[in-house]
C-alpha cells in the first residue's frame, strides 16, 4: 500500500506546488517509487515545474473520466526512472473531479507505486477538500505571516474533521508544517514572524524551514525541481525535510541568519 | 419472461442505503411532574424559538427512572408535540416505557452513549434541581487544537486540553476551560447561566462572552493578556483576574 502524501496550505502562493515537486523528486531519490499528482484542475501548474509540460498527452481529468488509462496519463520524469508525474488538466474545473474517480485512481495506484504525493489547489473548495480527502499524511505550507499562517490553521482544522481518515473514525491524518519562504534576517528586523511565532500559533511538528532563495524561483523557470540543485540552501532544505520524513534526525538549519567566515570561525550560535 | 417494465432487473438502482450520524438534542428528564415539565419546556424553548421549531428530538428517561418516578410516555410525547418538537427516539425506558414507545412507532434508542465529543446542541434539560447533582454536570473534553474555522457547542462545562485558535468558536451552556492559548472566541454560559466562568491559561482571545455579556479583544486591557485568567460576570460587567 502507498502512502498517500497532501501537500496543502488553504493560502495561494506559499509553494505547494514547488514543494510537490521536490519532495516527490527526493523520495523518488530516495528509491521509492512516487507518483506526483495535480490537483490544480483548470490551473495546471505541476508540469511546468517539473518540466514535463511538452509531453502531456493525457490527463487527470482523463482518467477519471475513462478516456485514457492510468498508464497513457502517467508521465515519467526525465531525472529519475522511479517519479511519475499525473498532470491536472487545464481546460476543465475542479467540478470535473469526483471522490468516486479520485478514489479509484488512488486505489490503483496505490497498488504500484510506494508514494503519492498530491498537490493540492489553493483555497478550501471541492479541489482542495478531494485532494485531501483520501490522504494520511499532510504537509501544511506555510509562509512566515500572519494570514498564510491563519489559513494554514484553517486547513488543519478541515484535516482533522473532513478527512476520509476522521470520517471513518480511522487514525488522524499526520500532520506536518512545512515553513516557506522564510528570511531570518527579515525575522531580525520584525517584518516576519519566526520559526517559534508559528508554531506558537499552529503547535505543529516542525518539518522543515525553506529559506527565501532566488535557486527557487530559476529551478520553477527551467523546470527543474529545486531539490535536485544540491548547491542551493533551498534544495538542501528540501532534501533535510525529505529524510526526517523518511525518519532520520537531522538538525534544523537555515534558521539562523548567515555567518561570514570571521563569524563561522568563532561564532557560538 | 418479464411482463412489466419496472421489474426489469437491469434497470438502474434508484435507491441505497447510507450510514449517516445525526445531531439531534436530547431531552434528558428528572422530574416526573407534568405540569412542571410544561412550564420548565417552555421557558427553554422560548429562549431559542427558532431553534427547537420542529427540531427533532430524543427523550432520556433513565435518571427519571433511576429515581423510581414513573412518567407515561404517551403523555409526554403529546407535550413534545404541543411545543412543535417532533420526538423520533426514546432511551433509557423501563419496559413498559419501550413498548408504548414502539406503539406509538417512536424508535428505542439504547443507552449507551457513543455520541462523538463535539456534539453540538445537545440539550441536558435539568427540570429539577436536585443538589446531587450537579457533579454529574454534562462535560465535553476536547483534547485536540481547535482550529480556526471550527466550532465547539458543549450543553454543559467544556474543557480543552490544547489551544483554541484565532478565528475558532467554543461554546457551552456551563463553564469554559482551556488549558492553552486561548485566541479565539469563548463563550460560556450561553442558554443564559450568569454564573457560568471562563478559565484559561494564556488569554489572547477574539472575543469573550458570559451569558451575552462579552468583550471584544480590542476592549481587553494589556496588563490581562497572555497569562492565566478566570473571568466571570458581577453585575452584568465580565471581571477578569489573574488565576494565580
Amino acid at each position: 500500500m502507498a502512502r498517500i502524501i497532501v501537500v496543502t496550505s488553504g493560502k495561494g502562493g506559499v509553494g505547494k506546488t514547488t514543494t510537490s515537486a521536490a519532495i516527490a523528486m527526493g523520495l523518488a531519490k530516495k528509491g521509492h517509487k512516487t507518483a506526483v499528482i495535480d490537483f490544480d484542475v483548470g490551473l495546471r501548474n505541476l508540469d511546468l515545474i517539473m518540466g514535463c509540460e511538452r509531453r502531456v498527452v493525457y490527463d487527470f481529468v482523463n482518467v477519471i473520466n475513462g478516456e485514457a488509462s492510468l498508464n497513457q496519463a502517467l508521465i515519467r520524469d526525465k531525472h529519475c526512472d522511479l517519479l511519475y508525474v499525473l498532470p491536472a488538466s487545464q481546460t476543465r474545473d475542479k467540478d470535473a473531479l469526483t471522490q468516486e474517480g479520485v478514489g479509484k485512481i488512488l486505489d490503483d495506484l496505490s497498488k504500484d507505486f510506494k508514494y503519492i504525493v498530491c498537490d493540492s489547489p489553493a483555497g478550501i473548495e471541492k479541489g482542495a477538500h478531494l485532494a485531501m480527502y483520501f490522504a494520511d499524511d499532510a504537509f501544511v505550507i506555510t509562509n512566515p505571516e500572519v494570514s498564510s499562517v491563519r489559513d494554514s490553521d484553517r486547513m488543519l482544522g478541515i484535516l482533522s474533521s473532513k478527512s476520509r481518515r476522521a470520517e471513518q473514525n480511522l487514525e488522524p491524518i499526520k500532520e506536518y508544517l512545512v515553513l516557506t519562504r522564510y528570511s531570518p534576517e527579515r525575522v531580525r528586523l520584525g517584518d516576519m514572524l519566526s520559526v517559534d511565532d508559528v508554531q506558537d500559533i499552529l503547535s505543529l511538528h516542525l518539518l522543515g524551514v525553506i529559506p527565501e532563495s532566488k535557486s527557487v524561483l530559476s529551478a520553477s523557470n527551467s523546470g527543474i525541481p529545486v531539490i535536485l540543485d544540491e548547491k542551493s540552501d533551498a534544495g538542501q532544505a528540501y532534501e533535510d525535510i525529505v529524510a526526517r520524513y523518511l525518519g532520520e534526525e537531522r538538525p534544523h538549519r537555515f534558521i539562523d541568519e548567515k555567518k561570514g567566515l570571521f563569524g563561522k570561525l568563532f561564532g557560538g550560535k | 419472461m418479464s411482463t412489466t417494465v419496472t421489474k426489469n432487473p437491469s434497470s438502474p438502482a434508484i435507491l441505497e442505503f447510507k450510514s449517516s450520524t445525526f445531531s439531534v438534542p436530547v431531552l434528558v428528564l428528572s422530574g416526573s411532574d407534568v405540569d412542571l415539565i410544561q412550564e420548565q419546556l417552555e421557558r427553554k424553548i422560548s429562549l431559542a424559538p427558532e431553534f427547537f421549531k420542529n427540531s427533532p428530538v430524543v427523550f432520556d428517561l433513565q435518571l427519571l427512572n433511576k429515581q423510581g418516578l414513573c412518567l407515561d410516555v404517551a403523555t409526554l410525547v403529546d407535550i413534545l408535540i404541543k411545543f412543535k418538537l417532533l420526538p423520533i427516539g426514546i432511551r433509557g425506558g423501563t419496559s413498559g416505557q419501550v413498548e408504548i414507545a414502539n406503539s406509538l412507532h417512536i424508535p428505542v434508542y439504547s443507552i449507551h452513549n457513543n455520541l462523538s465529543q463535539t456534539e453540538p446542541f445537545q440539550q441536558h434539560n435539568k427540570i429539577q434541581t436536585l443538589p446531587e447533582q450537579t457533579g454529574a454536570t454534562l462535560n465535553t473534553l476536547i483534547n485536540h487544537p481547535v482550529r480556526s474555522g471550527q466550532r465547539i457547542y458543549s450543553a454543559g462545562d467544556l474543557t480543552v486540553a490544547a489551544q483554541v485558535s484565532a478565528g475558532a468558536e467554543i461554546l457551552a451552556e456551563g463553564n469554559i476551560h482551556v488549558y492553552g492559548a486561548l485566541r479565539g472566541r469563548a463563550l460560556a454560559g450561553v442558554q443564559g447561566d450568569i454564573n457560568a466562568r471562563i478559565f484559561c491559561f494564556d488569554l489572547q482571545a477574539d472575543l469573550i462572552s458570559i451569558a451575552g455579556n462579552y468583550k471584544i479583544s480590542e476592549d481587553l486591557d494589556d496588563n490581562v493578556r497572555n497569562k492565566p485568567v478566570q473571568i466571570y460576570l458581577r453585575e452584568n460587567s465580565l471581571i477578569i483576574k489573574d488565576l494565580v
